[in-house]
């Protein structure tokens, strides 16, 4: 690690305590702590979302799908089946990772648009699914009273801070797990496709298994991102799965840099934010957001991460990996370079 | 034989692109592949490295039946190649281009990445030292940490031969290595693909400069229509009446021969 | 046998709407090279719009959807202009995001307008007819004939005029069309103009018998999607095969298994298609 404190070692250390002392700050204001660890959910199936599209290029909308499916798998289980939290959570995840094994068998033999096509019918196959099968979903009644996890020991996760803590958890985890990626040769490869489907064959990536593996742990992220929500909003309805979901975590995506290791947590802390701020505003939402993900995509699609990048003096980045939305192969040539 | 090619064919919608071709290609050595444009000299590097699926035919590589083998596997056989229009990751430094061409030989997967195992780490180091090898050896070193899309043609025809030496191939398949350069680099790249063969690594090119190709090849393929009309020395070669006529015969038609 | 002539009519006049809503899909992808993922959301907005200028300016019916198809080619040109001009030279991944912020936009702004709620619109014309024993409401069959009609338009647009030969040619060659001197950028405007158009006419075909919402459009921009990929991206005739076959089978499904049923067909057809064959039944054959 660098001697001379990095402007990006900066600002990750700078958000990292920010989210630490978060339920200090809150301690008096309950409802905005909640807000926070939405928020950090989001981020997590965020990352998700960053792995299939950021990372490996390929624009999967069955994104929120996965997500419906881990919320309802705890909350189903949780309530109807009065199963414990722990295990519930560990068969939402386990379940996606398979579901999403298996729909990326089918997903992964069509390319570019037909890809994107056929996931947005995924999604609406699953969205569906739990609007009409009511005897198992409840349909538009949705679910409720869906379990806090089960204390263990003297930790109590009904506790809003504890709660927020396990959360934060998970969201470091992926933080670091995308950034490890990013340095690495199976990083390489994926961000290899992104660039090009033949340039990445030529140096020997196999592209099928790569994106298979790519769309799985993305489906894993999200179910898992899915089950932490069902727990802490102890409600959940057919929209956790519907497809706006997935455009919610585009645009966290978009807004905080397509394919960067910082980019999703930025983005979906600013989103929640002015979400809470728009909350009078709840219908005019998509009004401004629909423009503002046109206008990024066309102005900076390198996000909010990719322009704090070019921020930063040129002598933090002799080693400078690039980050944007645009192909590049990430992974860094020394190391004290960060990618944010 | 390093490469043996039997009867390789390639139908696309009933056309035959490439038709019953036969090619040896002997260890240590330059073969060149030349013939008219349309004659389905990309078609046969496409079907070499796995590109396309022949229809018909076989492919030996080091005694190995590879017909039909995926790119990915080929490369890990030990065949690498370069493009004709030049790719690379155009937004990453050139070292970062080279370090991706490591992939192949690399044991370390994600989870290694994520634990950072001791073997992530032999990885990583390993990876650094080939790819800054391969560099120098193309006489790319200096421009490690340059963006690949800001650098001029020849420069990036250097770095995507490094690129394709870094996933250590036994044969490299060089796509028209020359293609867009001025005489003075035309020999360089002479130069560097004959250092190349020094190395141990045989090389198969496509190439449209006859002083490139006579100058450097050991044995000359000549493709017309998809099928192979004549093989041998560049000496050979230059007195075909076959060759000589479909050269000829090409320009006749404008279909735009090189000679 | 009257129920199946009755439900035929059915058939043919929800096939002349998803041709109609197919071929604008179809034409957009093969002339700009990806899909709009807004489709679905600009027939919503088609339909409500010709509810306004028929309740709210008192046009003819007739004169009502002319307008709304007016409206949203209006709309398609500057789409294009300000959004997918300046975003020609991206990844296809980033036309798609873009249709995506448009699409919720569309749903947002007529949520805004006229609610979240379901609208009706009165039916303009009353009545059925007997064909064959079956009762067929006036509705359906001026919906297969106005769709035959601008079926045929549409032919004699892109086979006759300067500016369809153009869309055809860079269809299927655009280097080419670049080299005989045909401009991209007004085929793009000319592509979205059209494509939106017959999307507007669609909905307003089908708006006296469908209820109105915003999220009308979401199941019909999927069965469209499915349609083209069975025909072929980018296909016109796969667009018109397509669009009938699909929605015979969804109104026969319906009719004789369950609604469900009718429902799923469209999914169970579309993910079938794309897992036995990635390009489409009619699509290109990947040359590998």
């Amino acid at each position: 690690m660098t001697t001379a404190l990095s402007p990006r070692a900066l600002g990750v250390a700078l958000v990292a305590l920010a989210l630490l002392l978060a339920p200090v700050a809150f301690s008096e204001q309950q409802y905005l702590l909640r807000v926070v660890t939405t928020a950090a959910i989001y981020a997590i199936a965020a990352y998700g979302l960053n792995i299939i599209l950021g990372l490996t290029g390929q624009l999967s909308l069955a994104h929120g799908a996965f997500f419906g499916l881990g919320a309802y798998t705890v909350g189903l289980l949780t309530t109807d089946y009065d199963w414990s939290f722990w295990t519930s959570f560990l068969v939402a995840i386990v379940g996606t990772t398979v579901l999403g094994y298996v729909s990326g068998l089918i997903a992964l033999r069509t390319q570019g648009a037909y890809f994107a096509i056929f996931t947005m019918a995924l999604g609406f196959l699953v969205f569906i699914t739990i609007t009409r099968w009511e005897s198992l979903t409840h349909a538009h009644s949705g679910v409720s009273g869906v379990k806090y996890p089960e204390s263990i020991g003297p930790i109590d996760f009904s506790e809003p801070a504890t709660m927020y803590y396990f959360v934060l958890l998970f969201l470091a985890g992926v933080v670091y797990t995308t950034h490890a990626l990013l340095r690495s040769n199976a990083g390489r490869s994926l961000v290899a496709i992104r660039t090009s489907e033949d340039l990445a064959k030529s140096i020997g990536v196999n592209v099928a298994v790569n994106k298979q593996l790519a769309f799985t742990a993305s489906a894993t992220i999200a179910g898992l991102a899915g089950a932490l929500f069902a727990s802490l909003n102890g409600f959940i309805g057919p929209d956790s799965a519907g497809i706006d979901r997935t455009f919610e975590m585009l645009l966290f995506l978009l807004i905080g840099g397509l394919g960067t290791v910082m980019g999703p947590l930025l983005g979906s802390l600013l989103v929640a934010f002015l979400f809470e701020m728009l909350q009078d505003l709840e219908t005019y939402r998509f009004i401004v957001l629909g423009p503002i993900i046109v206008l990024l995509v066309i102005f900076a699609p390198r996000g909010l991460v990719g322009y704090l990048n070019d921020l930063v003096p040129a002598r933090f980045r002799r080693t400078d990996t690039t980050l944007s939305a645009e192909p590049l192969p990430a992974g860094s040539t020394t190391t004290n370079d960060e990618v944010l | 034989m390093l490469l043996e090619v039997r009867g390789l064919g390639k139908t696309f919608g009933g056309l035959d692109a490439v038709k019953g071709v036969d090619i040896d290609v002997p260890e240590g050595r330059i073969t060149a592949i030349i013939g008219p444009n349309g004659a389905g000299k990309s078609t046969l590097f496409n079907l070499l490295a796995g590109f396309y699926r022949p229809t018909s035919g076989t492919v030996t590589f080091r005694g190995k039946d590879i017909t039909g083998m995926k790119p990915h596997r080929t490369v890990r056989e030990g065949i690498a190649r370069t493009f004709q229009t030049t790719q690379l990751f155009e937004d990453a430094t050139v070292l970062e281009n080279v370090l991706a061409g490591c992939v192949v030989r690399s044991r370390s997967n994600a989870i290694d990445a994520v634990l950072r195992t001791p073997r992530y780490r032999r990885d990583e180091r390993a990876s650094k030292e080939r790819a800054m090898a391969e560099l120098e050896f193309v006489g790319a070193a200096h421009l490690a940490h340059e963006i690949a899309s800001k650098l001029p043609q020849e420069a990036q025809k250097r770095v995507s031969m490094a690129l394709a030496l870094a996933t250590q191939p036994r044969l490299m398949l060089l796509d028209e290595p020359a293609a867009g350069t001025n005489d003075e680099e035309t020999e360089a790249f002479g130069d560097l693909i004959r250092q190349m063969v020094d190395r141990g690594i045989t090389v198969c090119l496509v190439e449209h400069k006859m002083s490139m190709v006579m100058n450097l090849a050991d044995q000359i393929v000549v493709l017309d229509h998809g099928q192979r009309i004549a093989a041998g020395t560049p000496a050979e070669i230059k007195q075909d009446p076959l060759v000589i006529e479909a050269y000829l015969g090409a320009h006749d038609h404008q279909a735009g021969a090189r000679p | 046998m009257t129920l199946f002539v009755q439900q035929l009519a059915n058939g043919l006049a929800l096939g002349g709407i998803y041709c109609l809503a197919a071929i604008g899909l179809t034409l957009v992808f093969g002339v700009l090279g990806f899909p709009n993922l807004a489709h679905g959301a600009l027939y919503m907005l088609g339909a409500y719009l010709t509810f306004f200028f028929l309740t709210d300016f008192g046009l003819p019916y007739v004169v009502a959807i002319l307008a709304a198809a007016v409206v949203l080619a209006l709309l398609g040109v500057v789409l294009e202009r300000l959004v997918f001009h300046p975003l020609r030279n991206k990844p296809h991944t980033h036309h798609m995001i873009a249709t995506v912020g448009v699409m919720f936009f569309l749903v947002a702004l007529v949520q805004e307008i006229w609610g979240t709620g379901f609208l009706r619109m009165e039916s303009p014309v009353d009545g059925q007819v007997s064909v064959l024993g079956a009762q067929v409401s006036w509705q359906r069959i001026i919906i297969i004939v106005t769709a035959v009609a601008v079926l045929l338009l549409l032919t004699w647009f892109l086979k006759r005029s300067p500016h369809g030969q153009a869309i055809e040619a860079i269809e299927q060659d655009r280097i080419g069309a670049a080299l005989v001197g045909i401009n991209p950028s007004m085929v793009s405007m000319v592509t979205f103009a059209v494509s939106l158009a017959l999307v507007a006419i669609a909905a307003g075909l089908v708006a006296p018998i469908n209820l109105l919402s915003p999220g009308m459009g979401d199941a019909l921009g999927l069965t469209v999607f499915a349609i083209i990929i069975l025909g072929g991206l980018g296909s016109l005739p796969g667009a018109i095969v397509g669009g009938f076959a699909i929605a015979i089978a969804e109104v026969m499904a319906s009719t004789y298994i369950s609604v469900a049923a009718g429902e799923a067909a469209i999914f169970v057809i579309l993910i079938a298609v794309l897992a036995i064959k990635p390009t489409g039944i009619f699509g290109a054959v990947a040359q590998r």
